[in-house]
Parts: C-alpha cells; sequence; structure tokens
C-alpha cells in the first residue's frame, strides 16, 4: 500500500495533517488538562462520524442508531471497570461485597450470569470489538437481505435506539438504570482520573481515531469505496455487476459500528461513566448531525463537524442555554437546505468558499491567491494526469 | 435426442403471474451455444419479464430454468451473474459520475466479496483487460471521460462493455439500439457479431431490419406466451405473426 | 387474584388503552399522510401535536381568565383552533423548508428534526420547562361504572370518538372528495398528474397541512391524558412511526388497526410488567417482526 492508496489529492494531505497537528501538538500544548480532557470526548465522537461517513455520506444508508454501538463499546468498557472497583474491600459496606453498588441497592445478591465474563480484560476488550460489530452485522444483514433500506431503515435504527435506552434504563439492577455505571476509578490498577493518564487516554482516544480515519480513507479510495458510492446510486446495476449488495451494506454497517464501538469505549475512559443518556434517540440523531455540519463525504469533515459542533455546544450551552437549540436547529436546517456536503463541500477546491477567495482574495492578496488558485486547478488536472500515466506505465510494462 | 445437457439455456414451463395476471406463462426456450437468439412481439408481450425471470429479477412462479444443467431459478440476482449471466438494461445503466475506464473496471469480475473489493488492485492484466473491452465497444480513446458526458449511443456501448467485462457466456441485451442513429446500429449490430463468436447472446428488439440483420433465431412472443419460433425467413412468414403485427 | 378481576383489570386497562389508541391514531394518520403518501419524513409531528396541546391550554386559561362561563364548551372550539393553527404552521413549513426537499426524503428527516429542536426551545421559552394541564371541562371528568369493578373513563371514550370522527372525514376526503382524488394520483404518478393539469405543488401544500393539523388534533387530545411539556411530543414520535410503518406504508387502514394494536398491547403489558418494559416489549415485538416483513401488515399491491 502506497500514499497514494490513501490521499488522492494533496488538499486531502493538507486537512488530513492539519488535523493532526490540530489534534496531537496544537491543543495538548494550549489546553489545560480538563480542558483537553473535553476535547478527548470529542473525539470520541468522531469515531461514530467517520463510521456515518462510510455508512451514511458514501453508502446512503442512514442510521439512527449509532448511539447503540457507541452505548455497546462503551458499556463493554464500563462492566469491566466497574467490576475492578468494586473488589470486596472497597465494597465491604455493602449487604453483598463484591457487586457493583447498583446491584446491592436493587436487592441482587449475584453477579448476573452476563456480568461474570467482564471480569477478564482480554474477554472485556474483544467484546468492545466483536459485540457492536455482531450486533450492527445481524440488524444490517436481517434488512438489507430484505431489501429494506432508505427512510424504513432509518425508522427501524431509531426504534431500536429507542428500545436499547428504555431496555438499559428499566433494568437498574443489571445495567445501573438511569444513573447508568458510574464511579469508574481505575483501569488495570491505573487510576483513570490522574493528569498523566488523562493524557495518555487522550493521546490513545486520538491515535485510534486516526487511525479509523486512515483505515476509512483506504476504504473509500479502494474499490470497496466506488462499489458504495455505486450502491448508493444505482443499487440495481451493482448487482448485476455480480456484487452481493446486502453483503456489502451489512459490512459497512458493521464497520461503522466497530468504529463507534472504539468511540465509545474510549469515551468511558475519558469521562469515567456510561449511561443510557448517550444511547437513545437524541445522542444517536445528534451523532449524524455532527457529520453533517462537518461533511458526510469526508471522514476528515467529519471529524472538523464533530469538534466544531460540540465546542459550540459546551460554549453556547454555558453562556446562552436558550439560545443554543435555535442556534444549533437553525445550523442543521441550513447545512441541510442550503450546504448538503457540510464545511468540508465548502472549502473544498471549486466549493463556494474557494471560488468566493478566489474572486475577492485575489484583489486584497494577489500573490497568494494566485499561487493557490494555480495550486487547486493543478491538483485537479494532475490528478487525471496521473491516472492517465500510471495507466500508460503499466500497459507499456505488460507490453 | 436432446437433454438440457446439450443446451446452454434450458427453459421449460417458465411463468409468472401478478396477483391473478400471467405476465408470462408456459414459455420454453432452449439456446444453444454462440447463438444470437431474439426475442420481439408488440408491447406488452412480456419479453423484458422474461429476462427479469432468468436474471433474478423477478421470482418465476412456475417452471425452471437451467444454465449449463444447473438450475437457476430461485438463486440470488448476483449468483446468477457469478454463473455467467450478464444483463443489460432497456435504459443505459452506468455509473454516470464514474469515468470509462472505472465503470469497466468496477464490473471486472476480480475481487467480488467484502474482502476481494478492500484488496482489488489495478493490475497489468486488468488494465489490458479494460484497454481490449474498451477497443472492441469503440470507447478506447474515451477512458478518462466521465461516463455522464457520454453520448445515448456509447452509454449503450458502455453497458455492454461494462458486461463483457465480465465474460459472461450469455449475454441478455434489452432493446440495445433504442434511440441509436442509422450508424451506431450498424456498429451495434457488428459488436454484436462479433462478441456472439465466443457467447450466446438474447436479444429484445423492435427494429425488424436490425433482427434480421443479427438473428441466428427468432421466437416471437404474444400476450406472455410464444406464438412462433425458428429462423427470421420461418417466423416472417408464419401466418399467427402476421395476424398479430399487421391484424390489429 | 380471581379470573373475575383479572377480567376486569383487562377491559380497564383496555379503555386506558383506547385513549392512547386515540392518540397514536391521530398522530399516525397524520404521517400516515405526511410520510406515507408524500414520503416525507417529519420529526417534527410531535411538535405540531405539542402545538396543539399548547393550544388547548391557551384557550384553556384565557376562557378561566376571561370567561368562566365558557369553561362547559371551550374544549371543542381549542380543538378546531388547535387544528387551525398546526395546519398553518405546516403549511408554513412545506413552503419554507419540505418544498425543496421532496427529492432527499433523508435530508427532510434531518431538517425536520432541527426545526423540532427549534420549535421544543420556543415552546420551553413560552410556557416555560414545567408541564402544563388545561382546565378540562366538568363534563369530561369522571367515570361510567357499568360494573361494580369496572370503571370507565369519560375522557377516553370523548377522545375515542374524537378520532374515529377524524378519521372517518380524513377517509371521506381521500377517497369521496375531487381533492383526494387529485392527492391520491399525484402520490402515485406526479410527472403525469402534473401534465394533466393538477396543481402538484398545492396538492404537496395542502396535504403536509392537513398532515400537521391532524397532529393539532392528537395534541387537543392529548391533554385530557397527560400533561403538557416541551418535549411532550417527541416522546411519541417513534411511536407515531411505528404505527405507520407497522400498517404498511401507504395503507390509512393498516395504521388504524397497528395503531389500535400497539396501544393495547403497551397498555395491557404496562399492568404485567413494572415500568417501561410494556413498552420496550412491545417496541420490540414490531420492530422484529419490521425485520422479517418490513412491508408492514397491509402492504399495497403493486408490480414493481
Amino acid at each position: 500500500m502506497n500514499i497514494k492508496t490513501l490521499f488522492k489529492s494533496k488538499a486531502e494531505v493538507y486537512t488530513t495533517v492539519t488535523l493532526a497537528a490540530l489534534v496531537l501538538v496544537v491543543l495538548p500544548l494550549l489546553l489545560p488538562i480538563f480542558r483537553l480532557n473535553l476535547f478527548g470526548k470529542y473525539l470520541t465522537f468522531g469515531f461514530v462520524g467517520v463510521g456515518l461517513v462510510l455508512l451514511w455520506g458514501r453508502c446512503g444508508i442512514l442510521s439512527l442508531g449509532q448511539g447503540v454501538f457507541f452505548g455497546l463499546g462503551g458499556y463493554c468498557m464500563a462492566m469491566f471497570l466497574k467490576l475492578e472497583a468494586s473488589d470486596p474491600i472497597s465494597t465491604k459496606i455493602q449487604s453483598t461485597p463484591g457487586i457493583p453498588d447498583f446491584m446491592d441497592w436493587n436487592q441482587i445478591t449475584k453477579l448476573p450470569w452476563f456480568w461474570e465474563p467482564f471480569k477478564s480484560f482480554p474477554f472485556a476488550m474483544a467484546a468492545i470489538l466483536v459485540i457492536p460489530t455482531l450486533v450492527a452485522f445481524g440488524i444490517g444483514w436481517a434488512m438489507f437481505r430484505r431489501r429494506v433500506g432508505g427512510v424504513y431503515f432509518a425508522i427501524i435504527t431509531q426504534a431500536i435506539a429507542l428500545i436499547i435506552s428504555l431496555g438499559i434504563d428499566g433494568n437498574q439492577g443489571y445495567t445501573g438504570g438511569r444513573n447508568g455505571i458510574t464511579d469508574l476509578r481505575t483501569l488495570l490498577g491505573m487510576d483513570i482520573r490522574s493528569n498523566v493518564s488523562q493524557y495518555i487516554i487522550y493521546y490513545i482516544s486520538a491515535l485510534l481515531l486516526f487511525a479509523c480515519i486512515l483505515f476509512g480513507k483506504y476504504i473509500i479510495n479502494s474499490r470497496m469505496g466506488r462499489v458504495l458510492v455505486a450502491i448508493r446510486d444505482r443499487e440495481d446495476r451493482v448487482r448485476f455487476s455480480g456484487y452481493d449488495v446486502a453483503m456489502c451494506r451489512s459490512f459497512v454497517f458493521a464497520l461503522a459500528a466497530l468504529f463507534s464501538g472504539i468511540g465509545g469505549a474510549m469515551f468511558v475512559l475519558q469521562v469515567g461513566f456510561m449511561s443510557p443518556s448517550l444511547i437513545g434517540i437524541v445522542p444517536s440523531i445528534e451523532m449524524v448531525i455532527f457529520a453533517a455540519v462537518g461533511g458526510r463525504l469526508s471522514v476528515i469533515g467529519a471529524v472538523y463537524g464533530v469538534l466544531i459542533v460540540n465546542l459550540g455546544k459546551t460554549t453556547f450551552s454555558e453562556a446562552f442555554p436558550e439560545l443554543w437549540l435555535f442556534l444549533m436547529g437553525g445550523t442543521f436546517i441550513a447545512v441541510v437546505m442550503f450546504f448538503p456536503d457540510g464545511l468540508a463541500g465548502l472549502t473544498e477546491p471549486g466549493g463556494p468558499l474557494s471560488k468566493l477567495w478566489q474572486k475577492w482574495g485575489a484583489r486584497l492578496l494577489p500573490g497568494l491567491a494566485r499561487r493557490i488558485a494555480e495550486n487547486h486547478s493543478s491538483t485537479a488536472t494532475t490528478t487525471v494526469l496521473a491516472e492517465k500515466t500510471a495507466l500508460n506505465e503499466v500497459t507499456n510494462a505488460t507490453k | 435426442m436432446s437433454t438440457e445437457k446439450d443446451f446452454l439455456l434450458y427453459i421449460e414451463g417458465l411463468g409468472v403471474s401478478f396477483d391473478g395476471f400471467k405476465a408470462v406463462d408456459g414459455f420454453n426456450f432452449y439456446l444453444n451455444t454462440n447463438t444470437v437468439h431474439v426475442i420481439i412481439g408488440p408491447n406488452g408481450a412480456g419479453k423484458t419479464t422474461v429476462l427479469d425471470l432468468i436474471c433474478g429479477k423477478t421470482k418465476a412462479t412456475d417452471g425452471s430454468v437451467k444454465f449449463k444443467g444447473s438450475e437457476i431459478r430461485g438463486l440470488k440476482e448476483h449468483e446468477i451473474v457469478r454463473a455467467g449471466i450478464g444483463r443489460k438494461f432497456q435504459n443505459p445503466s452506468i455509473y454516470e459520475n464514474l469515468t470509462v475506464l472505472e465503470n469497466l473496471e468496477i464490473s471486472h469480475p476480480k475481487g467480488r466479496g467484502v474482502f476481494g473489493c478492500l484488496v482489488f488492485q489495478r493490475t497489468p492484466d486488468v488494465v489490458e483487460r479494460i484497454q481490449s473491452v474498451a477497443k472492441d465497444i469503440g470507447l478506447q480513446d474515451r477512458l478518462d471521460t466521465e461516463a455522464g458526458v457520454l453520448s445515448h449511443g456509447q452509454k449503450q456501448w458502455l453497458e455492454i462493455g461494462m458486461l463483457l467485462m465480465q465474460n459472461p457466456e450469455l449475454l441478455m441485451l434489452d432493446e440495445p439500439v433504442a434511440g441509436m442513429s442509422v450508424r451506431e446500429r450498424e456498429e451495434t449490430a457488428q459488436l454484436i457479431r462479433k462478441i456472439s463468436k465466443e457467447r450466446s447472446v438474447i436479444v429484445i428488439e423492435h427494429d425488424m431490419e436490425f433482427v434480421k440483420e443479427i438473428a441466428d433465431r427468432v421466437t416471437v412472443m404474444h400476450l406472455g406466451k410464444i406464438l412462433a419460433e425458428g429462423s427470421m425467413e420461418h417466423v416472417q412468414h408464419d401466418p399467427k405473426v402476421i395476424e398479430v403485427y399487421i391484424g390489429h | 387474584m380471581n379470573l373475575q378481576e383479572l377480567w376486569s383489570i383487562f377491559i380497564m386497562q383496555g379503555f386506558a388503552g383506547i385513549s392512547l389508541f386515540s392518540v397514536l391514531l391521530l398522530m399516525g394518520l397524520g404521517l400516515a399522510l405526511i410520510f406515507g403518501q408524500m414520503g416525507v419524513i417529519n420529526m417534527a409531528h410531535g411538535e405540531f401535536m405539542a402545538l396543539g396541546a399548547y393550544t388547548t391550554y391557551l384557550c384553556s386559561t384565557l376562557v378561566q381568565d376571561h370567561a368562566p362561563s365558557l369553561l362547559p364548551i371551550y374544549f371543542p372550539i381549542a380543538i378546531v383552533l388547535a387544528f387551525i393553527l398546526s395546519a398553518a404552521l405546516g403549511a408554513l413549513v412545506e413552503w419554507g423548508m419540505i418544498r425543496h426537499l421532496y427529492k432527499r426524503p433523508l435530508d427532510t428527516l434531518l431538517a425536520t428534526w432541527g426545526l423540532s429542536l427549534i420549535l421544543q426551545q420556543t415552546y420551553r421559552s413560552i410556557f416555560g420547562a414545567r408541564e402544563v394541564t388545561p382546565t378540562l371541562p366538568e363534563w369530561l371528568m369522571g367515570s361510567f361504572k357499568p360494573t361494580e369493578s369496572i370503571d370507565i373513563p369519560i375522557n377516553g371514550v370523548f377522545v375515542l370518538l374524537l378520532a374515529g370522527a377524524v378519521t372517518g372525514s380524513l377517509l371521506l376526503f381521500m377517497f369521496k372528495t375531487a381533492f383526494g382524488l387529485r392527492l391520491r394520483a399525484t402520490v402515485q404518478n406526479r410527472l403525469m398528474s402534473g401534465a394533466v393539469g393538477i396543481n402538484t405543488k398545492m396538492v404537496d401544500r395542502l396535504a403536509f397541512s392537513v398532515g400537521c393539523g391532524i397532529a393539532g388534533i392528537a395534541g387537543a387530545a392529548f391533554t385530557t391524558i397527560g400533561s403538557t411539556g416541551p418535549d411532550s411530543g417527541s416522546r411519541y414520535i417513534v411511536d407515531a412511526f411505528l404505527v405507520v410503518v407497522f400498517g404498511g406504508a401507504a395503507n390509512l387502514f393498516g395504521s388504524v388497526v397497528s395503531a389500535l394494536g400497539i396501544a393495547q398491547a403497551q397498555s395491557i403489558l404496562e399492568f404485567f410488567l413494572e415500568g417501561t418494559k410494556g413498552k420496550v416489549a412491545t417496541l420490540l415485538f414490531i420492530v422484529v417482526v419490521l425485520m422479517f416483513r418490513p412491508q408492514g401488515l397491509f402492504p399495497s399491491k403493486v408490480r414493481s
């Protein structure tokens, strides 16, 4: 695999490197640790955003249930941490020591069977990866094989989000109920709330996120990426080109769930709790908003979208809680109606912002604007040229 | 006596009904290898439905479809394609946002599974195949053109090219020359003659001149049933056929 | 618990379910028109319902403060007002937003969700976050007592009659009027309908606003069984969509049957299972059925 399979144009390299510099260098240097922790939390939503770009932007499947997979990954992590926190010594005042406190409050005297395996660290880590993926694959396969798609899929996944969040909410003794699983302190003995471990966790989140971004980019630029777009635009032709459309859809749905699950697990490490409020209808649809604002077609754009909307949410809802929902609702309507490709669509070469820049920037900073304009147009032509030369090279080689 | 093994495609008693309406009924059809077989008939005769039934787009209610001796009725669309049957739709069905090259590449049969899609590489043999098919369909100079800007006739050829990429043993073309100029029709006829040297082709067509030019055998359909079958010469003089075409 | 008591519980929960059924039915009918017929996903549908409920509350407060003698008769007027206001807002939304998105159904879903956020916050700013309840007229209170152990609340019977009347009118409207014919024609073949001289834009706007208006009536009905808060509507949105999808999207009759089934299952299960488990079980059942039968209970017969 070479670099060309990941980045199609120079502009893509720039945006990726900028994001990497921002997340890995600038933010950690600039922000105090508790603010950085907040950004770490946003990054974990970025995992969901990357998945949604592949699933929704590229393949046209809108899932309103991504919170479910975020939650499944998160609960797997939280169950492990909770069991670690509930050793018999620290829970000796309970009527049944050694089980999580909320079980004790609900008169449960024995650890339920499905909690047992989460005592094991390797099991819990595997579960974070496997459970969301398998659940999504099962749901996807059942529905895509029967050609359920579009709005029906959206409605059914939304109903699933409601069912799971209500189900967790209503079974306090087994799940911690509405409050969720709280008071998570240590991971394999390491205090997850100390400054040092906060930095470590932040960097693990960021690196995992970049791994997902690069994998996402690889998929978009691979044959799979073209097939996904083809399924979105001309499903029947793909089927009659011999592809198993239901399987491709299930795959991308499962992959998006895998990303979301990793995000959920990292979320738990960042904030120290997990609750059904991160699973239901509202958080699930909010994740879609983040991706839409950033750009549903671009994995990097979606991550920017997640960071910007969440930063806005935190800042505004602290200062003007009333205005925030108006602003968020308004932004969302505006993005959907006027900028369906989001921020990434605005800023890409040939997009509205670059046109604006060519028109006005040229007057203010003539030299710079010309250079940028040349750069943009040459990236466009060089890609075509590069493909042609590559083709010629291969042909010559075969001769 | 010939058996089902001797035919490339062996259809007996094929039928489908929509809510009691029999769109195709008791359809028998035997296709040899390397043959161009044209199905003609007035509108609503059930020609396109027959193709839909063979390629699995519509599920048959009766009968059997055997391809190279094994039953394909009930298989999924992509399984039928992978067995070696290609289908072209009435309206050009191509990926308009992709280039001609990418359109052909995506139709290359290597790596059609999920894993195959992830590791697929544009290797020399893939490129060679793309170029040879592009040459057959007369688009070798337009490989980097976005398919959406091609002329109607070129789109039709591109779709045929996409099927050729799959190297099918049976090709089904639904009105391949609809909307084409006279010159384009001639070129298409040559193309069909050429590709039928290595495979069989079922064509649905209205244009009788075109049919005469390409057909080895002709089946005439009317109201979901077969009215006549044989050489063009033969069916042209069949009184039932004349009745259907001129009598109304 | 003997058999007699069990039977009484069934009857009473059945009647409790009927109030829920009526609200779900009214929500579902509006959505069946907007989603089933037009293919638009209106995530703000619940907020139109809340608008109807707040309208009823406002009417009740105004009447109480200025003309207490009208208290017994204000409720029907409030229902009409709820319909008119919601329908007007619906027409406005269709003009400003929906008509630009007909070709992008998934995007209507997202845009209307943005709208629902704005409406919820508007309600919160005007009426406060606290839930409100209108003063209901005397004659809606109380209950029948056909036997010793059975209580049938009058408000339940009233909203049932209301839902029945609205359903009947909608069916008449759809199948017996010229407009209904135009609407059904437009839904089936927009291009052709335009070609034969139907003003399809007008049809769309009217259909959307009637759908929203019916949600307004649902809101008025809702005030008889619960108190209204800014997010009351959003709590019913998933149920309402499931009613429509489960019934078979393009089938109004299917919506009636599935609303009845969902409401009764929920309300009877809620008695035997604590908390939200009745609701979870019902929704789970529907989702599983939809996975195996995505076309719903009564699919429309169209040759694809």
